[in-house]
């Protein structure tokens, strides 16, 4: 009885001002916004806000696959994800193995973490500069190539690409970070005994730094998956989704319905759309943490 | 031997090329944001003629419609307590949770890895309606409100992690010559958490300066905006003027780099510690 006492006076004090915090702040919101996409105008369940928004074709809008952009937002954030991903994961893992052979790798590593230091308003500030007819340094390449200068992000059929691929130079630094951590653990003992064992540099990469590092590789799949599902700022700032939708992601679209046509119930929906697939990019994050609490 | 030099001097010869490509922008925004328009109307890279002026970082300053002094100390009043009230509550939850067995203490842990991946969309709406209800929308203590409970979960999960790493050894000494449990965690065990209280710090407040979207929801006045809130603003309607922008983007920028130099040590921790256990 006085260890319950005990137990429960513990609980008071340490747990439970979070945990009201979160209930009031975070959970009841959460299911709070579950019912409000469920909800008709007169505050009945039914779909109608789900017909709908898949219905008007700002999240889905096939017309795209024939005339191409704007594909709806949805399609948007799978291309987000589809370009993004593998190239900020095997970007930023190439360069950690590059960077601890080099000399002043440190420095190289937090110019190259800069990216993800910076507000992300002002990292859109930044993609849209970079990509700017007269102004942006991108053009410079480009024009030394002998291609021509224009502002990318101002075009239907490149602006989504032009976020993409700056958001690639924002946010590989993660990658590399984490990868750069994990090149640490790895005992130098492996890599001498391949050595011995004749094993080429390749064969050493796959064979051991790979297989290795696949812890580290699931957090960096799952965090990046997370920010790109997320992403929302800088595409604000860029481009506000246009010209004419063509850039436009679920958590701007989220914002447009909910605090631009204050229609609260389409824009649930679309946030619970988020939700779904970021708790499906979680779930291997969620099963180590379940098994480690054991 | 000689084989391995080469090999280095190969590989830092690809890292600085690589790190000179990948900080070009940057250098544009610095290079645009210290000279006149003029100079940068046709790129940045030309230099001639070049007068270094901070006349732009002045604009930005004192801009007419969207100072950016009064935004940088808005976002200075927001973020302080929004990183020191919910470190105290989820350091407070972190040490529970690693030290005292409770029921549901599972379901606990795995709801706060839960709200790790939950988007802020999902609980714009209803955050917006309370707040309302409350009377607190477009007032700070509103959204310090809503960054302290934002920020709980990570934390929590953070300095758990960090605690489950710490022997219990000192806690029991300090029980046995009689210390409560409040003693111990203020004179035993918030000094030895000292690094994660670092780090989780360093990160909750970076977060919170840059933060877009809960400020966007909830703080509207003209004079409250906070400093990520009055670069949109500064864009102009007809034409971009990039030396007001770049000058503003720099000194919003400036806070979280200071940071992370300041304490690159714990911010990295924090962030590898914080994915990686």
């Amino acid at each position: 009885m006085a260890l319950r006492k005990a137990k429960l006076k513990h609980f008071a004090y340490f747990i439970l001002p979070a945990l009201f915090l979160l209930i009031v702040f975070v959970l009841y919101p959460t299911l709070n916004t579950i019912f409000l996409s469920f909800a008709d105008e007169e505050g009945r369940l039914s779909l109608s806000n789900y017909r709908e928004v898949f219905s008007s074709r700002d999240i889905l809008d096939t017309r795209g696959f024939k005339r191409g952009f704007p594909f709806g937002s949805l399609i948007h954030n799978i291309m987000w994800i589809a370009i993004h991903l593998p190239l900020t994961t095997i970007v930023g893992l190439s360069l950690a193995v590059l960077l601890r052979g080099a000399k002043g790798g440190g420095i190289v590593k937090s110019i190259i973490f800069l990216g993800m230091v910076m507000p992300m308003i002002v990292g859109g500030i930044m993609i849209r500069f970079m990509f700017e007819e007269n102004v942006g340094v991108v053009n410079l390449v480009l024009q030394t190539f002998g291609l021509e200068a224009k502002t990318w992000t101002a075009y239907p059929e490149t602006a989504l690409f032009a976020l993409i691929f700056g958001s690639v130079w924002l946010w590989t630094g993660f990658s590399m970070i984490l990868y750069s951590a994990g090149l640490e653990t790895i005992p130098k003992t492996y890599y001498e005994a391949a050595q011995i064992d004749g094993a080429s540099k390749a064969k050493m990469l796959f064979k051991i730094t790979i297989p290795l590092l696949k812890p580290i590789t699931v957090v960096v799949l799952t965090m990046t998956l997370l920010w790109e599902l997320k992403v929302f700022d800088i595409v604000y700032i860029a481009t506000m989704g246009g010209p004419g939708g063509s850039s436009n992601v679920l958590a701007l679209q989220m914002y447009l319905y909910g605090f631009r046509e204050w229609d609260f119930g389409k824009s649930a929906v679309v946030a619970v759309l988020i939700t779904a697939f970021t708790l499906i990019a979680a779930i291997p994050m969620m099963k180590s943490a379940g098994d480690e609490s054991e | 031997m000689k084989r391995s030099r080469k090999d280095t001097l190969v590989k830092t010869i690809v890292a600085w090329t690589i790190a000179l490509v990948w900080i070009l922008p940057l250098m544009g925004v610095v290079m645009t944001a210290i000279r006149p328009f003029s100079e940068v109307i046709n790129g940045w890279w030309k230099l001639e003629p070049f007068n270094a002026t901070l006349s732009n970082f002045s604009g930005a300053l004192n801009h007419q419609t969207a100072p950016l002094y009064k935004g940088m100390i808005n976002s200075l009043i927001i973020a302080i307590p929004a990183t020191i009230a919910p470190l105290f509550l989820a350091t407070l939850a972190g040490y529970g949770v690693s030290r005292y067995g409770f029921p549901l203490r599972k379901t606990f842990i795995l709801t706060v890895v839960l709200t790790l991946a939950l988007p802020q969309q999902m609980i714009a709406i209803p955050i917006f309606r309370i707040m309302s209800g409350l009377g607190l929308v477009d007032t700070y203590f509103g959204l310090i409100l809503v960054h302290t409970a934002w920020g709980i979960p990570w934390i929590t999960f953070f300095m758990r992690n960090y605690f489950k790493t710490l022997p219990a050894d000192m806690e029991e000494a300090a029980r046995i010559d009689g210390a409560g449990d409040f003693g111990i965690f203020f004179r035993v065990v918030l000094p030895n958490a000292f690094p994660a209280i670092a780090s989780a710090s360093a990160l909750q407040f970076t977060w919170v300066w840059s933060d877009f979207f809960l400020a966007l929801i909830l703080v509207y006045s003209p004079g409250k905006l906070l400093a990520t809130q009055r670069i949109p603003l500064m864009r102009g309607v007809y034409h971009v003027d990039w030396g007001l922008l770049s000058a503003a983007s720099l000194m919003v920028m400036i806070v979280p780099i200071l940071i992370y130099i300041l304490l690159q040590r714990y911010y990295v921790k924090g962030m590898v510690g914080w994915t990686i256990k």
